[in-house]
């Protein structure tokens, strides 16, 4: 490619033709700031931060949407650029409500750093406040503060960009503007999956997941209540990052060791249920290949995933496989075979659930998830939840040893482990078709054909003479365009479809650390498959929690047993929820 | 606000849209027909709007509500006009909105439940020597006292 040369700040620099200045001068250390900037998703300009003096230029260019071109002669912080930043910072501030304190993102907040940064002491504008859009809670995980909205776009540079919902847009215009649904939809109406991509990008308070640490709390200050807690495959790799470890680091025992400390009666992990959704999908699936069911068959385990398909794509339902996710199952477990095993009347037993993801809370609400007879789980914090709670409770993370999880709900083998990876259940799951459909053992574990951060992946795998051949999708855009597909009768030579809802898969959730790109994906990725490869055991279906639960309490895979605690059905929703209100 | 029975012809509306199946570029111009012919944007024709083009309402609202021009509830049999303009704000179009608001029960912006009367407020109407001055259809009344306001509206059934 050709490259052009300019200079920025007296350093020359050469770069890409199609670089922008913003990036040019990256390349060189030199920061700009910006607030509405994500680098190829969200390049508009939008809150004019990143403006820079070019010579021969009448006005200062946002430096973001400016290519660069030869012989540019660019300074990023003259007196002049410096004192319009500003201005430009007091104008946005101007409109923002001054409640730091008391706001979700005090201290994480993207436009408290810039006005730190460029020494913002005062505000000369008179002080607007933008009563007109009310706050949006109606939604069981994710919360729009309109109020403190700054209109980056991100959000909807997300929403459409990675996941091709389209759920919000801006609205009206001026002062009246809005990121909403359409006709200002509450969100809990809108055709919105709860993904929470948008609250990762977000570098305000302006959305923001549900908080339901209030009632953990209360739980667990109650001695009349038995609280059980199961954290997700991708937690594991995150959690650290709040107390300064690197992106992907494994803090599984210490994380277990921490939830003891908050009080927790049984430490529990979500990767038991994995194995578990394992067993069951895997023979879902060679049910279906067998009896001539419909197949593809989809992964069902990613609740964004459920929703959009639910509202986009009802006629392909069929193919969504009717396991329950892990969090699900382990809910139905723990208020039935659990509660019977440690005598404890389910009645008491509240489920709390550390998820990588906003949507978890969402799913735990829906109403056909209570195949306990209770609500199968009660409460879902997300890692940043978790994270406050830790805080709070002055829990460094850092100085804890590293303990185990309890049995039985808390065995699990490194095939669970990989559902928080793109790829990862369908590698588990192809890890135990395989032995369950030839009875021989997988000659080879690792299968790295579906790993990796690709939008959409395949592979045939040869089971003995039947080539089963599987897709994977991460972020709802890459599934749209399968689904689309499927929907012409593409696909109708494959056999399984992974989808995750989240770019990356669940260590890209929207419960995860604010802020999450594309690096630190990679590396909590690569934290995954090495909690994998640490395992002895990396089958689901040699998981001896899962083969003892089979004996003494589920019966057999896809069972009655199976089939009324662990399996579940979907909802037609509409993909205009605006006319049915 | 009531429903209000459709009176556009729905089904011409669909042909017109159909001639610009997957042609998202041409959003404004089939917005404008749909808003000139059916005096506003009924919300089942802007979902077929977003189908058809092949664009998501999201879209489809962004752009329509970004318009003054455009309109998302059916208008009166009589179109209201104040003006809002420098000389008639000046000369006290305060008085006078808030009395229509009143007596119609309306803010400005809406259609009374019975579909008599639309109320807008426009800058300018451009005579400025008659301020303040409201419109009602194709008739213009100068120099509007507040007190006048119910024997204007009485000659409009």
């Amino acid at each position: 490619m050709a490259t052009v040369k300019l200079t920025i700040d007296n350093n020359p620099v050469e770069v890409e033709q199609e670089t922008t200045v913003l990036e040019a001068a990256r390349s060189l250390g030199i920061s700009i700031p910006t607030l509405c900037h994500l680098r190829e998703l969200n390049q508009v300009g939008a809150c004019r931060m990143c403006i820079v003096e070019v010579e021969g230029a009448r006005s200062y260019p946002a430096s973001c949407t400016l290519p660069v071109s030869e012989g540019m002669v660019v300074r990023t912080a003259t007196p002049g650029v410096r004192a319009a930043r500003k201005m430009i910072l007091e104008l946005i501030l101007s409109d923002h409500p001054n409640e730091c304190l008391i706001c979700i993102r005090n201290g994480h907040c993207e436009l408290q750093a810039a006005a730190d940064t460029l020494g913002v002491r005062e505000v000369r504008f008179q002080r607007m406040s933008r009563r007109l859009h009310p706050k949006d809670d109606s939604g069981s995980a994710v919360i729009r503060e309109p109020q403190k909205c700054i209109y980056c776009r991100r959000c909807v540079s997300v929403c459409a960009g990675v996941q091709g919902v389209e759920a919000v847009g801006p609205q009206l215009r001026g002062f009246s503007t809005v990121i909403a649904p359409p006709y200002n939809l509450p969100l809990a109406e809108s055709v919105c999956v709860n993904c929470g991509q948008c609250l990762l990008v977000c570098p305000v308070g302006a959305i923001y997941e549900r908080d339901e640490t209030a009632s953990v709390w209360a739980a667990l200050a109650d001695p009349a209540k038995h609280v059980v807690v199961q954290t997700a495959p991708a937690t594991r790799v995150t959690l650290g990052e709040a107390f300064g470890m690197p992106p992907g680091t494994p803090v599984t025992g210490k994380m277990v060791a921490a939830l003891r400390r908050l009080g927790f009666d049984r430490v529990f992990d979500t990767d038991f249920t994995a194995d578990l959704t394992i067993v069951e999908e895997s023979n879902e699936l060679l049910n279906r290949m067998k009896n001539g069911g419909v197949l593809p068959q989809i992964t069902s385990c990613s609740p964004g995933w459920v929703k959009f398909i639910e509202h986009f794509y009802q006629d392909l339902l069929p193919h969504l496989s009717t396991s329950k996710s892990p969090q699900q199952m382990f809910g139905a477990l723990a208020k039935t075979y659990y509660a019977e095993e440690a005598g404890v009347d389910p009645a008491d037993i509240v489920v709390v659930s550390v998820m990588p993801c906003t949507a978890k809370k969402f799913e735990a609400g829906r109403p056909e998830m209570q195949s306990s007879g209770h609500r199968d789980v009660d409460v879902v914090l997300t890692t940043r939840e978790l994270v406050r709670m830790l805080k709070e409770a002055g829990i460094d993370l850092t100085r804890l040893p590293d303990e185990e999880y309890d049995a039985p709900l808390g065995i699990s083998t490194g095939a669970g482990a990989i559902f928080g990876a793109t790829g990862g259940v369908m590698e588990a799951a192809l890890r135990t078709a395989y032995e369950v459909a030839t009875g021989k053992p997988l000659p080879k574990v690792d299968i790295k054909e579906v790993r990796g951060l690709e939008g959409i992946k395949q592979a045939v795998i040869d089971f003995e003479g039947t080539p089963v051949k599987v897709l994977v999708a991460h972020g709802l855009r890459h599934a749209r365009t399968l689904m689309e597909k499927l929907k012409a009768g593409e696909l109708s030579e494959y056999h399984f479809i992974e989808v995750m809802c989240c770019p990356g898969g669940c260590i890209g959730g929207g419960g995860q650390p604010i802020g999450t790109d594309s690096e630190d994906r990679r590396r909590r990725i690569e934290g995954i498959y090495r909690v994998d490869k640490n395992m002895k055991l990396r089958k689901s279906h040699e998981n001896p929690a899962v083969i003892r639960l089979y004996a003494d309490f589920l019966g057999r895979p896809l069972g009655e047993k199976s089939h009324r605690l662990l399996h579940t059905h979907y909802v037609r929703r509409s993909a205009h929820p605006v006319l049915t209100e | 606000m009531a429903q209000l029975v459709d009176d556009y012809d729905r089904e011409s509306l669909t042909c017109f849209i159909q001639t610009h199946r997957n042609q998202p570029a041409s959003l404004i111009q089939v917005l404008s027909h749909i808003q000139q012919t059916a005096g506003y944007l009924p919300k089942p024709v802007l979902v077929e709007v977003s189908e058809k083009l092949g664009l998501s309402l999201t879209e489809v609202y962004s752009t329509a509500s970004f318009y003054a021009f455009f309109t998302f509830r059916p208008r009166g049999r009589h179109n209201i006009v104040l003006c809002n303009g420098t000389a008639c704000y000046v000369k006290g179009t305060g008085a006078v909105r808030a009395t229509l608001e009143r007596e119609l029960g309306i803010r400005a912006g809406d259609t009374t439940a019975d579909r008599r009367f639309s109320l807008d407020v426009v800058r300018c109407l451009g005579c400025c020597a008659l301020a303040p001055v409201v419109m009602v259809d194709k008739d213009v009344y100068a120099g509007v006292d507040p007190a006048k306001v119910p024997e204007i509206l009485n000659k409009y059934q």
